[in-house]
């Protein structure tokens, strides 16, 4: 240990720490500066840059003792005496805070450039931003409100992105900043990592490292015997169900038998630091005879592969799901061309910037017992008394991680609580359990708290991914560009556990003739299991790939057709009346034609060419439309509850609370709760609080997932909020609806000042039944602006005009975040993002190998916003969180095939391939990065 | 994926200092740059952790860019954003500036070296390459004292240099000054995907008479071997000759037929990497033939 002094936000520190640290570390634990957020601990994502005598530096690599006498300022001392910076108060009103958990990096590297330009007197530009930021990332927000943020900061005068909707009402309509973005930009909000409970163990989990074994042996005896382990963990330490899973229950909390991919659990370890307990892995002996991997869904289900999960009737057939509609045969007899590709679409990670971390408390726990303060009046956090085994986690799902504890466990649900902290993105990433079964069997164990959290490359290694597909398709129309008929194949590579698969395949399936009206139809999907990573939801659910598929045909056919590109989508997009593939007929909200209207109108504007050149790039306009499913469909129950109370405050003024457990990953959920209550209780949105996610105190609000949260929490909410007031007028016999009036008038009746409703969305039917699968759709234009350099294969996308139907505005401002962020994520798909695995070994296996896009990525991005109610959606409204993301990947290679002639029909765009395409005059691309291999031959109907 | 990669970690206060801890340690001490490539190699299991870090970075001397009667010289503190703000080495060292400029991201040019890029030794280190056309020389210092070297000889295979790390220092770098009718330029693609390394990189320093013949030309392109070097064919194809378009061509061709380009898996194909050569060499070559004739130099692609 050495003595290590320095200057913290104006603050002098001296500190005795030993010399092996790095600076991140001794703010975030030495000094519980917990602002600055670690996301890859690679010096790759700069979310926890700082900095060191002005100058920006990544936290994560920067030895502290380099910092000896330096001066550091970090997020935590931004804001003095409570004023805001004008970085800060810039992100908050330009809606530049979504997870925020990047927002701490991008806003101290923001700093840096605004301190420096105003020493040179100098005027900060977008280019000098985006040379700036170049390193340092953010998943949720697609920077267009960073940059516009940066500039306010500087002093220029600009006002926040926000889009034309509808005039507002009360509340539903108006831009408002998340609530909880101010706890973000100062550094004060707090996630899972940022808790640490006195006598709290720190845990680790040992992972097979090989895609396919039978499991001989699990030794712990050595790793026991280290000094400062407090358990080592295997299967037979699980007391109950040893499986966990969303739809069937097949993953083992800790492998018995078998290996099936490389990120496996075998064991886990709880000590008294990370360091012993990754020393503790390395002790468990673990004996396995390899077999061998299956790699891919097609020679999953092909004759001869290893079985995976041993027993299973259908060996690795997860499941073939079909749609029919009509008869195809005649349908391609009545077609004048028929257009029949066959498209490859890569796995994918979602990269949220906050790595899995779970606390597990013990039931009984008390901090006094190992030093720590005591708050009686705390409910949670490292202060409480813990009634309840408790688990902090930042989850999309709190309770259904509830039942898949208790069931590991095997105790009640109701015995266990999860308190769902911030989460630092999700994008569907962490729906399946994670780190809470293996915490909670671990703090039962050692009677301690226990805080398990992933490094990125863990995370890498372990959660669910974007399903990989192989899509052939085949679209006839007739020579007027009327679509006859549409037949496809799927592969859906669902690697080693169910996860959802059978649900994001399905959804790939019933929207793979794409937003039209095709009078016939057959798709055949075969989601298969693999030795490679589980995958599961994902942002698109399905549809990103095969919107991909659909719309790549669909360019090919107007090619071929002469037909102008978005005149055929107009001629055969869905409207009120049609029936889709699935046989649902569509009877209200299809806002398509007025989203290809409002993007046509702006792409055409003045001058309009589809393609030119200039020196020596080429520029085009490439079209793509989508549809993506509010709420779960297919038959399943769709329910949230939400609990809303009022009370009045020390100056007799009404605030209200918003209770439900669904989660909030960024997308802004508060805004849109506090917004449904608050328009009913006639209160200022400001005066509305929203908990999340406590399954103690909130009830339940089903998953985050399928963009259903605003519909169903959404209306939950309205609905609670409308029967309070019901409740109070008839309890004070007054017909007011001034709150403040009705408080005062139903206090004495004794009555409760809280209501409770649980929505149920409209009914809808499984697949095949020919009923209504889903209750809304969301739809939408895009129209991406690509430049490609013609002397490196390069492919930049210069501008995005959008139009997404959403049903009804409920928050201009959070609704553009999504908007931004989604189509940027997308951009991310079709050009640089590949999750390469090369026989069930992960190559991506470090962040330096996985590059999402960057702020130098970042379109100049037009949205518009269509409105077409839905009569049972909370003021209209459907979802919108997916929808962005779908079509633009789409948009972008027919953009590249438009400019070069050359069709990609493997993504992401790989521009070595498409160079020498180029060069040698190839029509196509088969190869998209990472691919090793061309695309496999796929027979229509599916037997290969 | 190991944290600790070191336990102790000194900053002494002169080079001295530096090499007495290092022969104090015996072997078990190391010399950090920025850390951003030697902590990651030890991170991720392809250098074993150390027992000590010495860090330069604090001697005086080392960490100033300063120029004599011959030479531009770099102390081994000196970051690759210092470098890229140096109006000299913009003017005089273009080439090495428009290399620096691209390595990593401003966090990681706040930190890294040149002298830590020379070190780690890679093929196609951005700095390195920039700085080998110039004419680069390192210095190294041990308890034998101070020696000057050509960067061109300085290194014997992939990842390897002729520095004993555990035992001397990379202590300045240096390069004369392109004067006048001299000019230098350092272009680089890299794939927006996973790959840190560029697809292909390459620089070129010229000196032309006061008729645009080219007298002297030095051309790197990289990665084109297990070690950074010069293009030989393509500098002697363009000596006495007009600084032309064909020149350029020519000489690019001649470059190919001299050197063999590889597919590296997921980074970039042979056929790629030849087909930018014969692309962009030539466009190089004239960017730095045009700084020659002009005495102006305006890097190019710096932070992007």
């Amino acid at each position: 240990m050495s003595i290590l002094r320095m200057n913290i936000n104006g603050k002098p520190v001296e500190l005795d720490v030993p010399e092996s640290r790095y600076l991140s570390a001794v703010l975030r634990e030495d000094l519980g500066l917990t602002g600055t957020k670690i996301g890859c601990n690679e010096a790759e994502c700069g979310i926890c840059t700082v900095l060191v005598d002005g100058t920006p530096v990544n936290s994560c690599i920067y030895p502290a003792f380099r910092a000896q006498d330096a001066s550091v300022e970090t997020i935590d001392g931004l804001s003095t005496n409570g004023e805001l910076h004008p970085l800060q108060q810039a992100f908050l009103e330009h809606g530049a805070v979504q997870c925020g958990f990047c927002t701490p990096g991008l806003i101290m590297t923001s700093k840096a450039l605004l301190d420096e330009k105003a020493a040179a007197s100098e005027s900060v530009t977008a280019k000098d931003i985006k040379i700036a930021l170049k390193d340092t990332y953010c998943r949720c927000t697609g920077y267009q409100s960073v940059i516009h943020a940066v500039l306010q900061a500087s002093g220029q005068d600009i006002p926040p992105y926000i889009p034309e909707t509808r005039s507002p009402g009360q509340v539903v309509g108006k831009a408002r900043p998340n609530p909880d973005a101010l706890a973000k930009i100062t550094g004060e909000a707090r996630f899972t990592d940022d808790y640490v409970f006195p006598g709290m163990l720190y845990a680790r989990t040992l992972r097979a490292g090989i895609p396919h074994a039978r499991i001989i042996s699990i030794d712990t005896a050595a790793a026991h015997a280290l000094p400062g382990v407090h358990a080592v963990l295997t299967h037979k330490d699980v007391p109950g169900r040893n499986l966990h899973g969303l739809v069937s229950f097949d993953w083992p909390v800790l492998c018995r038998d078998k290996v099936l991919y490389a990120g496996d659990a075998i064991a886990i370890v709880a000590a008294d630091s990370e360091e012993i307990a990754a020393r503790a892995l390395e002790l468990i002996r673990f004996e396995y005879e390899e077999l061998p991997a299956v790699t891919s869904a097609i020679d999953a289900v092909g004759p001869g592969a290893p079985v995976l999960h041993e027993g299973r009737p259908d060996g690795n057939l997860l499941k073939h799901i079909k749609v029919n509609k009509g008869d195809v045969e005649a349908g391609f007899g009545a077609a004048d061309l028929v257009v029949d590709r066959t498209y490859r679409t890569p796995t994918v990670e979602h990269m949220f910037l906050e790595p899995e971390c779970a606390i597990a408390v013990p039931a009984a726990y008390n901090p006094a017992e190992f030093a720590g303060p005591l708050d009686p009046n705390a409910v949670r956090g490292e202060t409480a008394l813990h009634a309840k085994t408790t688990i902090y986690v930042g989850s999309q799902i709190p309770y259904l991680d509830r039942d898949q504890v208790a069931a590991a466990l095997d105790v009640e649900p109701e015995s266990i609580r999860i308190v769902a902290t911030l989460m630092g993105g999700g994008f569907g990433g962490k729906e399946d359990v994670a780190g809470q079964i293996h915490v909670a069997l671990l703090a039962q164990a050692t009677g301690r708290p226990v805080k398990m959290l992933y490094s990125r490359q863990e995370s890498l290694l372990f959660h669910p991914k974007r399903h990989a597909t192989l899509i052939r398709i085949r679209t006839g129309a007739t020579r007027d560009g009327k679509l006859t008929a549409v037949q496809a194949t799927l592969y859906g590579d669902g690697g080693a556990y169910a996860s959802l698969s059978e649900k994001v395949l399905t959804r790939a399936t019933t929207h793979a003739s794409g937003p039209y009206d095709v009078p016939h139809v057959k798709v055949d999907c075969f989601a298969a299991y693999t030795n490679n990573a589980p995958c599961g939801a994902f942002r698109g659910f399905g549809v990103s790939q095969s919107c991909f598929a659909v719309e790549s045909n669909m360019d090919i056919l107007a090619q071929q057709l002469k037909i102008d590109a978005i005149e055929l989508r107009r001629i055969n997009a869905l409207d009120v009346g049609s029936v889709t593939c699935t046989g649902q007929l569509m009877k209200e909200s299809v806002g398509l034609n007025e989203c290809i209207e409002k993007v046509d109108l702006d792409m055409r504007g003045e001058d309009f060419r589809w393609s030119w050149e200039e020196g020596r790039s080429r520029f085009a306009w490439g079209v793509a439309i989508g549809y993506k499913n509010t709420g779960l469909g297919g038959g399943a129950p769709d329910k949230a509850s939400a609990e809303v109370e009022v009370w009045l405050d020390e100056e007799t003024e009404p605030l209200a609370e918003v209770r439900t457990s669904s989660a909030e990953m960024g997308q802004g959920l508060p805004a849109v709760l506090a917004a449904c209550a608050a328009e009913e209780l006639g209160l200022p949105a400001e005066r509305v609080r929203v908990l999340l996610g406590d399954t103690d105190y909130c009830p339940d609000g089903g998953p985050t997932t399928a963009s259903r949260q605003t519909f169903i929490s959404g209306n939950a909410a309205r609905l609670a909020a409308r029967k309070l007031m019901q409740q109070l007028q008839s309890a004070g016999e007054c017909s007011s609806t001034d709150l403040a009036e009705l408080i005062a008038a139903a206090r004495n009746s004794g009555t409760q000042m809280l209501a409770r409703y649980e929505y149920w969305a409209p009914k809808t039917q499984p697949l095949g039944s020919g009923g209504d699968m889903h209750f809304a759709f969301g739809f939408c234009a895009q129209a991406a602006l690509c430049e490609i350099d013609l002397d490196t294969g390069a492919v930049q996308v210069r501008k995005v005009i959008a139009a997404h139907d959403v049903g009804r505005a409920i928050n201009p401002l959070t609704l553009e975040g999504q908007i931004e962020g989604g189509i940027v994520m997308c951009i991310g798909y079709a050009l640089t993002e590949h999750y390469i695995q090369e026989q069930g070994i992960p190559w991506t296996n470090v962040m330096a190998r996985y590059k999402m896009p960057g702020i130098k990525h970042t379109p100049e991005i037009v949205s518009h916003i269509v409105e077409h109610d839905t009569s049972t959606g909370p003021y209209g409204a459907k979802g919108v969180g997916e929808l962005p993301s779908i079509p633009t990947s789409a948009a972008i290679t027919n953009a590249i095939c438009r400019a070069t002639g050359v069709r990609v029909r493997s993504l992401p765009v790989d521009q070595d391939e498409l160079l020498r395409a180029i060069r040698s005059g190839a029509d196509e691309v088969q190869l998209g990065w990472g691919d090793r291999e061309p695309i496999p031959a796929v027979n229509l109907g599916g037997t290969q | 994926m190991i944290r600790n990669c070191w336990k102790h970690y000194h900053t002494p206060g002169s080079l001295d200092q530096a090499i007495e801890l290092l022969n104090r340690y015996d072997g078990r001490a190391q010399v950090i740059g920025g850390g951003t490539d030697l902590l990651l190699e030890i991170q991720q299991g392809r250098k074993p952790p150390v027992e000590a870090m010495v860090d330069p970075s604090r001697i005086a001397g080392l960490g100033e860019i300063s120029q004599d009667a011959g030479h531009i010289v770099i102390g081994c503190a000196v970051t690759h954003a210092r470098i890229v703000r140096d109006q000299r080495i913009v003017q005089h060292g273009t080439c090495l500036v428009e290399a620096c400029g691209v390595i990593g991201g401003p966090q990681v040019r706040n930190v890294a070296t040149l002298a830590g890029n020379v070190a780690h030794a890679l093929p196609a280190g951005d700095g390195t390459i920039g700085l080998l056309v110039l004419g680069g020389e390192i210095e190294i210092s041990d308890a034998d004292g101070s020696h000057w070297m050509p960067l061109a000889d300085a290194f014997l295979g992939a990842g390897k240099s002729v520095i004993d790390h555990h035992r001397a220092l990379l202590s300045r770098l240096r390069f004369k000054p392109t004067g006048q009718l001299e000019g230098s330029a350092f272009f680089r693609i890299m794939r927006p995907q996973g790959v840190a390394l560029p697809m292909i990189s390459m620089a070129a320093c010229l000196r032309l008479d006061e008729n645009s013949m080219i007298e002297s030309a030095r051309i790197a392109v990289a990665p084109a071997g297990p070690v950074p070097s010069l293009a030989e064919a393509a500098m002697e194809a363009l000596v006495d000759k007009p600084a032309t378009q064909e020149q350029f061509s020519k000489a690019s061709e001649a470059a190919l037929s001299n050197m063999s380009l590889r597919s590296s898996k997921y980074r970039a194909s042979q056929e790629y990497r030849e087909e930018m050569v014969r692309t962009h060499l030539p466009c190089i070559l004239a960017r730095a033939a045009e700084r020659a004739a002009t005495g102006y130099a305006e890097p190019q692609g710096v932070g992007q």
